[in-house]
């Protein structure tokens, strides 16, 4: 039993690699949730959906005394990633989110919460300024992916999410996830490697949209339908999957109906998690971080990983080994 | 006068099997003459996709390669049907490639520096990355950490898979975990990015290197190009995306031929060997 495990309580399950308290009113298993689920097409509506409460509106709820932080001190400021310092119920934290507009003006100002590279470089700046100065770190995803622009492609947009993701790695603060709505891609990973990592109970994590998906796979956009069942990007697929260790249970009828309710939940579940991995060494998070992440993976392996006996000599199969027998 | 046959189909003058024609310049290519040139055209430097062994030959010494984790096979996490179920791809992508997944890896020497070598193969279901190449890579990345051997990834792939779905993401992060760990022990790592290289794996390990090395011509970005044009609703420049692109943007070192690649890895990893061994600095 590791540091982490004796502070933070029971692990979810034997083989999962989340560390969550239960306690916390969270969600850890599927069973635990409504019998009647939204289907999958539904719930990727719903994670879409323009009321839902976006990054700023549950800082300004979770957070006390939120102060914005801007640009990435190389380019420009990316207003589709937001950060600042705040206060998580009396303790200073850094917090860093992807923004959706609640409007289409807000929106096309916001890129629809799609990011430049200079938003990951932002997001990587205030990264380190939390390392530096030991602010615990709470990301929010909410982006249909990183922005596929040619501007993006010159400015090194895969760079700039594998370097983020490669900070986060190593971050030596403790670091809470929350997928508040769209999961999107390598776009939501750059801001998506935690501690632990938790979701709204209608958010989605996927490896591409599922129009992307279909219109590859099955040459047409308009089976998106499937390809959402198919991907298993819904809440309860990613606990079962590990993608998560919990979802945050939402208000009937989705976030949007109610978004002091959806802040307040968010809030008690952040100032568990917080709160417990403060207290845990350093290094211990760091190696339980590599270990949440170094265990997905389904794969088979005949031989154990061992690798095979190179072939016997000619030599050795005509003579069958006579040094056993006592030599020639 | 010309003798034919009046019956059978006129003989092709220059059966596939034998002639490549380089899309670049036209040229008939002789297949054999192209395989002993790396496959890179003879008259305008045109380089073909190249598969795994192929490059292994190309880089490691002769005999040096021995494969890790060969028979490491990927299982069906999500149950995932398209037009055909996803392990139907894969047993069809094990005949069309000979592989078992889209990369090999193991020890090699190059040049006679010992290195961890993994090369990925863009015939298996266009080396998409699931969950063997990603336990593949992070397992070589292990490796090169504890026995303190520099590491050579050789890319060529599309992306994630989407077929393994979020655990195909996840893979992501965990080889750029394996990669940070060489990057704070401060292991050598060189990444060579091949045509395609493009999505999940050049936004995890395949940007990551030390040194960022690219083969002339590749196609290497984040998003498909369909997807950029689509975004902004017009067709691209020409050379959008290749490898003298991020040259040009600054995210890659150098633009290096195929012919040359072995000897420039082998000068980097020398450099960094040499100045290792220097006492002066561990003083």
């Amino acid at each position: 039993m590791s540091m982490l495990d004796r502070i933070v309580g029971s692990r979810r399950a034997a083989d999962g690699n989340g560390h969550v308290a239960v306690e916390a009113g969270l969600v850890t298993d599927a069973t635990q949730l409504a019998s009647a689920r939204p289907t999958p097409w539904q719930t990727v509506q719903t994670a879409r959906n323009i009321a839902r409460p976006h990054a700023l509106d549950i800082i300004n709820r979770v957070f006390e005394r939120f102060h914005e932080l801007h640009g990435d001190r190389s380019f420009r400021d990316d207003p589709a990633i937001v950060g600042g310092i705040a206060e998580l119920a009396g303790r200073p934290v850094m917090v860093v989110g992807q923004q959706k507009g609640s409007s289409t003006e807000e929106n096309i100002q916001r890129n629809f919460g799609m990011p430049y590279p200079e938003g990951y470089r932002k997001a990587m700046r205030l990264y380190r300024l939390a390392q530096k100065f030991h602010l615990p770190l709470v990301t929010l995803v909410d982006t249909p992916g990183a922005y596929p622009g040619p501007e993006a492609e010159e400015r090194g947009q895969a760079e700039a999410i594998a370097s983020s993701i490669q900070l986060m790695t190593r971050l030596g603060v403790p670091v809470v996830v929350v997928v508040l709505g769209e999961g999107g891609s390598g776009g939501a990973l750059a801001l998506g490697v935690g501690d632990v990592v938790l979701a709204l109970e209608n958010a989605t994590y996927s490896v591409i949209s599922p129009e992307g998906c279909a219109a590859i796979l099955w040459r047409s956009a308009s089976e998106a339908e499937r390809a959402a069942v198919a991907m298993k990007l819904a809440g309860p697929d990613l606990l079962e999957t590990g993608v998560a260790d919990a979802l945050i249970r939402e208000p009937a009828g989705g976030a949007h109906t109610d978004h002091d309710a959806t802040a307040a939940a968010i809030k008690t579940a952040l100032v568990a998690q917080i709160d417990r991995l403060s207290r845990v060494p350093v290094a211990d998070l760091l190696s339980l971080r590599y270990e949440r992440f170094r265990s997905f993976g389904m794969f088979v392996e005949p031989n154990g990983g061992a690798a095979p006996e190179p072939p016997a000599p000619w030599w050795r199969r005509i003579l069958k080994n006579p040094l056993e027998k006592g030599g020639l | 006068m010309r003798l034919r046959n009046p019956f059978g189909r006129k003989t092709q003058e220059f059966p596939s099997h034998l002639w490549t024609q380089c899309p670049s310049c036209g040229e008939m290519l002789f297949n054999k003459q192209l395989e002993r040139n790396h496959s890179v055209c003879q008259k305008c430097g045109h380089h073909f996709k190249l598969g795994a062994l192929a490059r292994i030959e190309l880089l490691a010494d002769p005999k040096s390669f021995s494969e890790t984790d060969a028979d490491m096979v990927s299982s069906d996490p999500l149950g995932f049907v398209d037009s055909k179920p996803y392990p139907e791809r894969i047993a069809a992508a094990r005949a069309k490639s000979g592989h078992k997944d889209a990369v090999l890896t193991g020890n090699a020497q190059i040049s006679g520096i010992p290195v961890v070598l993994a090369v990925m193969d863009f015939e298996f279901m266009g080396g998409s990355m699931g969950s063997v190449v990603g336990e593949k890579i992070t397992r070589a990345a292990e490796r090169a950490f504890s026995e303190r051997k520099p590491l050579v990834i050789v890319s060529a792939s599309g992306g994630a898979r989407m077929q393994e779905g979020t655990i195909a993401l996840m893979q992501l992060a965990k080889t750029v975990a394996a990669v940070a760990r060489l990057d704070e022990a401060a292991i050598p790592f060189i990444s060579v990015l091949t045509d395609p290289t493009t999505g999940g794996v050049l936004a995890s390990f395949a940007s990551l290197g030390d040194i960022v090395l690219a083969e002339p011509g590749a196609l290497i970005g984040f998003s498909g190009a369909r997807v950029t044009s689509e975004t902004i609703g017009e067709k691209l420049p020409k050379g959008f995306q290749r490898s003298e692109f991020l040259l040009e943007h600054g995210f890659v070192d150098q633009v290096v031929p195929r012919t040359q690649l072995k000897e420039r890895i082998a000068f980097f990893l020398n450099a960094f060997r040499v100045a290792g061994q220097d006492l002066r600095w561990s003083l």
